[in-house]
């Protein structure tokens, strides 16, 4: 589809724009909605976190973006998702073809995930696989691919990248295989990056290395970062801005400063608090503020708010009348509670 | 008889495990992976003493075998002062009572063809066959109870409960007997952030009700820094530091603990610190460096370090470390002042 | 604080079970296996209680209905070269060799299951040795070992069982053993072991139920094999001697008369195949609903 040209909405720096995504999956239980309107920005240079537990539909998001969800009738996806192409217009990935959205995927967007050994293939050379991406989207030689991704392997990281070129993935420690995953990911130097937990499975030294490596990439190159994580020190160690997700729906977007120092909603409030800190250690051992209950069950949603039989601001006939819009509390600071103003106002 | 609660409850002694490696040629001699070279250290009565270190460190090895789910290459390992380090399965079997394991993942520890109560239950059957099915059914109602779980899971499967009431479960099943010393291998890290909490809260209500004695095997230093008295730190099957908690965050002493710290991100913008950036990833233990086994990544490292294994003695009081370098001034990464 | 109640706030109740059942459900989508079943069913039972019912005993003869071709008279599916009823010989020889089927998977199974579950769960130099004697087992073309042996003994019912069930029990050996050995090193067999739970206990109460969705259709398959063995058997004149009729018997002594009264061997033939591919996609079915992967959770 080509009708999408230049939306007036947006911003010339935009990246990616999401617009009401809606994402479900179809179980013979019935259907899971795994993703409810879901809308945000990401600009040039910029990084956005997408927080949240188990269930809260920050992957899918992101797997809904570059359409790599399963395909119907197992799974649904409606919306608009644009992303800017190299030509600068936005094009909707919703409507694509899945034809062209081969050469979106890897080109103009590119991802990485949580475990690099599931997304490298184990029997051919790490070399073979990055220069393969190569040619498929910039129709180089095979020699000339090759150089390509040793100067990449060089760009993340890698000593003596010539030689590693010939190396099988399993010959390399998980820090190596993630810093693999990221060349291969930059080859076409897309303008969108989308990790999701790419350091989760990694040790915290190797950990740190990565995020420093991403970072000075992201300096270099521009491109925009959709980060998943459901670890807050990583948030705010890299985020510009940064999305809690509850049950698939947006429930609080604002940037990291405001975000931290005054979360709006009770569940971002909930979580900050629950997470032991390095920097509070060994002052005590009072509990942490936990979280009571569980995550629910998509099948059968509470009433209204679905945090709200969690919530300790919970107030019945307010919060579980019907789902609260995502209100723009503060400038750039949105949230999804009917009670903030209130909370706040208890606050200070 | 009451227990000398100044004695250890547990003393491990120059443990080792050592595991065969790969054989690298047809007719060359087969490796050996020291997972587990040369640890020691003691645990007291109602402490807590959290091992920390990086996946291949060994610290889950070192949980195993000293719960003798693993026989010990060399070394001892004295529980409440019998020695268990080479007692044969049935000898063992009333230690079993008394020294417990939680796992780091609730979905593989618990049995998928099990009920939750022939689960929590089995413990009793196996070292208290005379009870009554009434009774056993009691005290798997009541130890649900203590966990946080209602007597009416107890005729549920596994899959139909959370990751966090599983890790319940797996705790629930650990208590059942009494037990003096709980391992808990990693028992949050596959858990949700608020769940987290929820279970570190539960593990110490715990401890504190029961007079728990409990061995934390984690990778997360800031969960072990808000669960323990005292943190020993691993690296390459071997303890380089070993600390009460709040000194080993204001004054760690080992270069690894410093990058370690260093490297732990803090869920805070606005703190501004100066990273340690370790450079490349922790050696094979199948080839480890000769002398202390951290120097290849180390920042302070010297030619002498290459010489001999650093030996691991007291710096300060209860505060160990195995270093040679007795000149450094390392900082507190988290900002915390002594 | 009472000494009842729990020390933190009770976790939410957990999710309904939405996964009961499935196993049933997903056996009743697969058609062929519900027609399978079906027609065991219907077998067995006819079998069990058809002889009482029929005007006709399988003995019987009616010297003056030979080779009476099937629905043409008071002999619903004809009669032999003796003239005895074809139904009833049937259903006889079908209790027969249902019998020898059921019994040699059982003994099959009980064979194939222990030296599985011990040489999976101990493993070293015994469950070493043990692979290697099934290996060498699995090497022998099972059919010839069978006729040799049936050769040497006296042919009789039960030593057909335990000659057919000492040939089929290593694929099930081979399946447990891999099985066991994979569920060996999960989580919730070392928490047994660390609850001082003796050898028998972790292998009988821990991992052997994990592992009996390959066993049940294991033995399903079995049970066609062992049918389709002693039909072989008997074919060749080595199995289940005249006058106690089996399928497999009733095929061989209908070869003389192939031409001249075709149905004595198609319905012996029939019922072999019916029965054969019935339990075969029975054991089709059990797989797909009993498989882990198609679980969901």
């Amino acid at each position: 589809m080509t009708q999408a040209p230049a939306r007036p909405a947006a911003g010339e720096d935009d990246v990616l724009e999401v617009r009401g995504l809606n994402i479900s999956f179809h179980t013979p239980a019935g259907e899971i909605p795994a993703v409810r309107d879901v809308s945000f920005r990401v600009r040039r240079g910029e990084t956005l976190a997408l927080v949240g537990e188990s269930g809260s539909g920050k992957s899918v998001t992101s797997l809904g973006i570059l359409r790599l969800t399963p395909k119907p009738p197992f799974c649904s996806i409606s919306g608009q998702v644009l992303l800017r192409g190299r030509d600068g217009t936005m094009r909707d990935l919703v409507a694509l073809p899945e034809a062209e959205m081969r050469g979106v995927r890897g080109r103009d967007a590119a991802m990485i995930f949580q475990e690099p050994m599931t997304s490298l293939n184990p029997v051919h050379r790490v070399g073979d696989q990055i220069a393969e991406s190569i040619r498929f989207h910039e129709g180089l030689s095979r020699r000339a691919a090759l150089g390509k991704a040793a100067d990449l392997l060089d760009l993340v990281g890698i000593p003596d990248a010539r030689r590693r070129l010939g190396a099988f993935p399993h010959e390399m420690s998980g820090g190596m295989r993630q810093r693999v995953m990221i060349a291969m990911a930059l080859a076409c130097e897309p303008r969108l990056l989308i990790a999701d937990e790419p350091t989760t499975a990694l040790d915290v030294t190797i950990q740190a290395q990565i995020l420093d490596l991403l970072r000075r990439l992201q300096e270099r190159t521009r491109m925009a970062v959709i980060f998943i994580t459901h670890n807050l020190g990583v948030v705010a160690e890299i985020a510009d801005r940064v999305m809690v997700m509850y049950t698939g729906r947006v429930v609080e977007q604002a940037a990291v400063r405001p975000l931290f120092r005054a979360p709006l909603m009770p569940y971002t409030r909930g979580l900050l608090r629950s997470v032991p800190r390095l920097d509070f250690a060994g002052l005590g051992r009072e509990k942490l503020a936990a979280i009571p209950g569980t995550v629910p069950d998509p099948l059968e949603p509470p009433p209204g708010c679905s945090f709200g039989p969690r919530c300790g601001a919970f107030l019945p006939g307010s919060c579980d009348t019907a789902i609260p819009p995502l209100q723009e509390a503060l400038p750039g600071h949105q949230v999804r509670c009917v009670r903030w103003s209130a909370l706040t106002g208890e606050a200070a | 008889m009451i227990p000398d609660m100044t004695a250890p409850l547990l003393e491990v002694r120059d443990l080792r495990k050592w595991f065969d490696g790969p054989r690298p040629g047809l007719f060359r001699k087969r490796a050996v992976v020291k997972a587990v070279d040369g640890v020691s250290f003691d645990i007291r009565h109602g402490e807590v003493l959290s091992l920390v270190g990086e996946s291949g460190s060994g610290k889950s090895t070192v949980g195993r075998t000293v719960l003798r789910l693993a026989r010990p290459t060399a070394g001892q390992i004295r529980f409440a002062g019998d020695d268990i380090t080479s007692l044969s399965r049935d000898a063992l079997r009333p230690f079993r009572q008394k020294m417990q394991l939680v796992f780091q993942d609730p979905y593989a520890s618990l049995n998928p063809k099990m009920t939750v109560e022939d689960i929590v239950g089995a413990p009793l059957e196996i070292h208290a066959p005379e009870l009554s099915a009434a009774a056993r059914r009691q005290r798997v109602a009541e130890t649900l109870a203590l966990v946080g779980l209602l007597p009416s899971h107890a005729a549920r499967y596994p899959h139909e409960f959370s990751g966090g009431q599983r890790q319940r479960l797996g705790i629930a099943r650990a208590l059942i007997m009494q037990p003096q010393l709980l391992i808990a291998d990693e028992p949050v890290s596959a858990l949700d952030v608020s769940i987290q909490a929820q279970v570190v809260n539960l593990l110490l209500e715990l401890k504190e009700r029961l007079g728990l004695t409990i061995l934390f095997i984690s990778h997360d230093l800031a969960v072990v820094g808000h669960i323990s008295d005292r943190i020993a730190v691993m690296y390459l099957g071997r303890l380089v530091e070993v600390a009460p908690t709040r000194a080993l965050f204001t004054m760690p002493r080992h270069p690894y603990t410093e990058a370690l710290l260093s490297a732990v991100p803090i869920p805070d913008p606005t703190i501004q610190r100066e990273r340690i950036m370790l450079a490349g990833d922790m050696p094979s233990p199948l080839d480890p460096p000769s002398g202390c086994s951290f120097r290849t990544r180390c920042r302070y490292a010297l030619p002498a370090c290459a010489g001999a294994v650093p030996a691991l003695r007291e710096v300060a009081p209860g505060h160990l470390k195995a270093c040679i370098r007795d000149d450094l001034h390392l900082v507190a990464p988290t900002g915390l002042d002594a | 604080m009472s000494a009842s109640s729990s020390v933190v706030a009770p976790a939410a109740p957990p999710q309904p079970a939405r996964r009961r059942g499935g196993a049933l459900r997903r056996f009743a989508r697969h058609k062929l296996a519900v027609f399978g079943a079906g027609i065991i069913l219907f077998l067995t039972l006819a079998c069990a209680i058809g002889p009482y019912l029929l005007p006709f005993t399988d003995t019987y003869i009616d010297i003056m209905q030979r080779f009476a071709p099937p629905f043409s008279g008071a002999h619903v599916l004809g009669t032999d070269a003796l003239g005895r009823d074809m139904l009833a010989r049937l259903l006889m020889a079908g209790r027969i060799s249902l019998l020898v089927g059921f019994s040699a998977m059982a003994i099959s199974m009980v064979i194939g299951i222990t030296v599985g579950i011990v040489s999976g769960y101990y493993g070293g130099v015994l469950g070493t040795v043990l692979m290697r004697f099934v290996d060498a087992m699995l090497c022998f073309p099972s059919i010839f070992l069978l006729l040799a042996i049936s050769a040497l003994i006296n042919a009789s019912v039960s030593s057909i069982i335990i000659l057919i069930a000492v040939t089929s029990w290593m694929e099930v050996a081979r399946i447990v053993e891999a099985q066991i050995r994979a569920l060996r090193a999960r989580d919730f067999a070392v928490a047994a072991e660390a609850l001082g739970a003796s050898d028998r206990r972790v292998m009988f109460r821990e991992l052997l139920p994990n592992a009996i969705a390959p066993i049940v259709v294991a033995a399903t398959l079995n049970v066609a094999h062992a049918i389709l063995a002693e039909s072989y058997i008997s074919f060749l004149g080595y199995g289940i001697q005249p006058p106690t009729p089996s399928w497999g018997n009733m095929l061989d002594s209908a070869q003389s008369y192939l031409t001249s009264a075709p149905w004595l061997a198609i319905l012996p033939g029939a019922a072999i195949t019916l029965a054969v591919t019935s339990f075969n996609f029975i054991g089709d079915g059990l797989r797909d609903a009993l498989d882990p992967r198609m679980d969901g959770r």
